[in-house]
């Protein structure tokens, strides 16, 4: 089958060269600006690696300790560099151990372009040895996936490929390419792709669609502001920041929005959702204008949707037109890049502020305070708690950290509390909740931004899950900052099983390794802390290294995150206890 | 909401494995097709599925964005069934004996506005196209008789009015190389 899409540029004669197939791919990757890549050797995608061998001074190849953990490195350096990240694979398992990984990235809409290499075309369909379809697997799982049969192909499809992952709302693309396809030749010649004729990436503003918006919020009486990840994507933290500060209004924020404006600032309000501040979730249900700026409302977000908002005119920025009224009715959609939309928006908008209502959620947050937060940060009891080492780690770094964080309770606790003065500063597998997503992804977030100190959270269970990659920080010598909050649980599984299965803990309780040993099996330096007197000082520590290093904290093992929406519960029955 | 019947139509490149990204996004609601057909448009290059589907109007509407988010999907749109003029095609093979002994079916086919397609000396085989309830009702009548075998096609429509794809397409003649 001939690559039929239609690829909209203007004819320019462009100087070839003879190449194969797999040359082919690592000038693509040149071309792209691509210097560092993920993965993971194996039979079909030897030719490619043969290449990569010849061009090891322009193209930096990680070799990670599983697939998947290629993946989520690429994933942790897209979200820490806001380019696209790039991870290769053979077929078979080589490929459908990406399957995680894509899934992730598809969920929440980060830039990744994966190569897996392919059995020759002419065994296509015989169960050929590590034969595997994986653009069926991948097909609902990826923004766009091909397979390439034909070395000529390559060039234009990995083009379309980056073209795609990173337009728009950025996402996943799977290229497979046949082994003869890497073998066979090509008159190469290469240029990016500048569109698409069925694919548009951002959809037009509706200019009406501004002036709605402007009059809803200026008429507002208790305006409030949720942001998300579109923030990010869009790059439009300071757009967002002058919104804010000219409209005067509360902002919340969605786990993947976190750190799109800092944590310090007079309007940030907090998190909203399931374990988010108890403020933003109460008073989601009574503010009369509610602004959706990148965002999708998740479950995760609106508990009950029956429930959700039900007094307030939405107005949802988004760039998906897919997204609008799929979870939560719009009375206005603003569509397009909240980069350029909140600046459209921003000389309609009166300058305001809301002091009553912003007191609102101040006196929310003393409530909170002192029947959470306060024994959270500074606990009574002797065991040790998760947010005292979010605490210890905030001193430290002084909010200028990225955190990257696994999947469970110690999540919540880091995204709650972490602090952060700068963008692209927390990376956590938001919408999948991929336990295990972290180890990887902190190589790659410090890989994307080497200049930045990387401290990755992650619980004692997902930590396991991808303890390999040690052996890739290992040979790398990346210094991250490893901190494992040790419970000895499945904290949040088993604190759902204490609330709601009458404390039946299956299959929850861990017989743990010991994590200091096998950190130094890899010539990693490593601490456990098991009292208070003793946190501070590690944490300092760990900070100030330059090289890899491994932190356990053992904290108290049945501790439960608060507050929480229960499933299927309204946002405002957000419970404290 | 009411579940109906709302007809899907989808322009796309004509690109392999894109009939598994539209029918994943059924399969992931959970949600079963009454019938999907796929072929060449009036724009050269240009392919149309139709999809019946049976589903609440909310439901149709959030379906058609996801299909239109595909990236090789040019447009999709939902069409209720007075919007469109739409047909099926059903093949019905029948002992060629009953024919003869069997006079009352010539004139169920006569009635029923069916043709003979090819008569051999084993079976003979009548084409219906209609609504699906013509078809039913021929396959109803023709039922009692025996029949060798049965096929009817999946739903094949075009709208009343203008779709907005026209001048989408156009433009694709002067910038897609």
């Amino acid at each position: 089958m001939e690559i039929q899409t239609q690829t909209i540029k203007k004819e320019t004669k462009v100087a070839t060269k003879r190449m194969t197939g797999a040359e082919a791919v690592i000038r693509c990757l040149l071309a792209e600006g691509v210097d560092l890549i993920y993965g993971y050797p194996g039979g079909a995608i030897m030719p490619v690696y043969d290449e990569l061998y010849k061009f090891q001074d322009q193209l930096h190849h990680v070799l990670t300790r599983h697939e998947q953990g290629a993946t989520h490195a690429a994933q942790g350096y897209a979200r820490a560099s806001g380019k696209v990240g790039v991870a290769v694979a053979t077929s078979g398992p080589g490929a459908t151990n990406f399957v995680t990984g894509i899934a992730d990235a598809q969920i929440d809409s980060t830039p990744m372009v994966c190569i897996t290499g392919q059995v020759g075309s002419h065994l296509l369909g015989s169960d050929a040895f590590q034969e595997t379809d994986i653009i069926g697997i991948s097909t609902p799982i990826t923004k766009w996936n091909h397979q390439v049969t034909k070395a000529e192909d390559i060039p234009t499809v990995l083009a379309k490929a980056f073209y795609i992952a990173k337009s728009g709302r950025p996402g996943p693309v799977l290229i497979d390419i046949t082994k003869d396809a890497q073998f066979g030749e090509l008159d190469f010649a290469y240029e990016k792709c500048k569109g698409i004729r069925s694919y548009l990436p951002v959809p037009e503003t509706n200019p009406e669609s501004i002036k709605e918006a402007a009059e809803l919020i200026n008429n507002a009486k208790k305006p409030m502001i949720v942001f998300g990840q579109g923030v990010i994507l869009g790059e439009a933290e300071e757009e967002l920041k002058s919104f804010i500060e000219k409209s005067g209004i509360p902002s919340a924020w969605t786990i993947l929005g976190l750190s799109a404006l800092p944590t310090a600032h007079p309007l940030n309000v907090g998190m909203v959702g399931m374990h988010g501040n108890y403020g933003p979730n109460k008073l989601t249900n009574e503010c009369d204008v509610l602004l959706a700026i990148g965002m999708r409302f998740d479950d995760r977000v609106t508990g009950n949707l029956e429930t959700y908002a039900k007094q307030a005119k939405v107005v949802h920025f988004e760039i998906d037109p897919a997204e609008v009224d799929k979870n939560v009715k719009a009375d206005v959609a603003v569509m397009g890049n909240v980069k350029n939309t909140l600046a459209q928006m921003l000389p309609l908008i009166q300058p305001n502020s809301y002091d009553a209502w912003l007191q609102e959620f101040k006196d929310y947050d003393k409530i909170e305070f002192e029947k959470v937060i306060k024994e959270e940060l500074y606990p009574s009891k002797e065991g040790l708690s998760m947010g005292e080492v979010l605490r210890g780690i905030n001193e430290e770094t002084k909010g200028d950290a990225i955190i990257v964080s696994d999947v469970g309770q110690h999540q919540m606790i880091a995204c709650r509390y972490a602090e952060f003065n700068k963008t692209k500063s927390n990376v956590t597998s938001g919408g999948l909740g991929t336990m295990g997503f972290a180890l990887p992804a902190a190589i790659g977030a410090k890989m994307g931004a080497p200049e930045r100190e990387v401290v990755t959270i992650i619980g004692d269970g997902g930590y396991q899950m991808t303890i390999q990659e040690l052996g890739t920080i290992f040979q790398t010598r990346v210094p991250v900052k490893i901190v494992v909050l040790n419970n000895d649980f499945l904290g949040m599984v088993r604190q759902w099983q204490q609330l709601f299965f009458d404390k039946r803990y299956a299959s929850t309780e861990m017989v743990n390794p010991d994590f200091i040993t096998i950190a130094k099996g890899y010539h990693i330096k490593a601490k456990r802390v098991t009292k208070r007197e003793d946190l501070q000082e590690a944490i300092s520590e760990m900070i100030a290294s330059d090289q890899p290093y491994f932190l356990e904290v053992c904290v108290e093992k049945e501790n439960n995150v608060f507050p929480m929406i229960p499933t299927g519960a309204s946002v405002s029955d957000i419970r404290l206890e | 909401m009411e579940k109906e019947n709302f007809t899907i139509s989808v322009y796309t490149e004509n690109n392999i494995g894109l009939l598994n990204r539209i029918s994943a996004i059924f399969l992931k609601r959970h949600i079963n097709l009454d019938s999907m057909t796929a072929s060449q448009s009036e724009i050269k290059d240009v392919f149309r599925f139709t999809i019946a589907v049976k589903v609440t109007e909310e439901q149709v509407k959030k379906i058609v964005g996801q299909i239109e988010k595909q990236i090789e999907v040019i447009k999709a749109f939902y069409h209720k069934e007075e919007d469109i003029i739409y047909q099926e095609t059903a093949l019905f093979k029948v002992d060629s004996k009953l024919l003869f002994e069997e006079r009352q079916i010539q004139n169920v086919i006569k009635n029923s506005n069916a043709n003979i397609v090819t008569v051999t000396p084993e079976f003979f085989v009548i084409e219906k196209t209609g609504r699906r309830r013509e078809v039913e009702a021929l396959y109803c009548k023709l039922e009692p008789y025996g029949l060798m075998q049965f096929v009817r096609s999946g739903r094949i429509a075009v709208t009343k009015d203008k779709m907005d794809i026209s001048k989408i397409l156009e433009s694709f003649g002067e910038e897609a190389v």
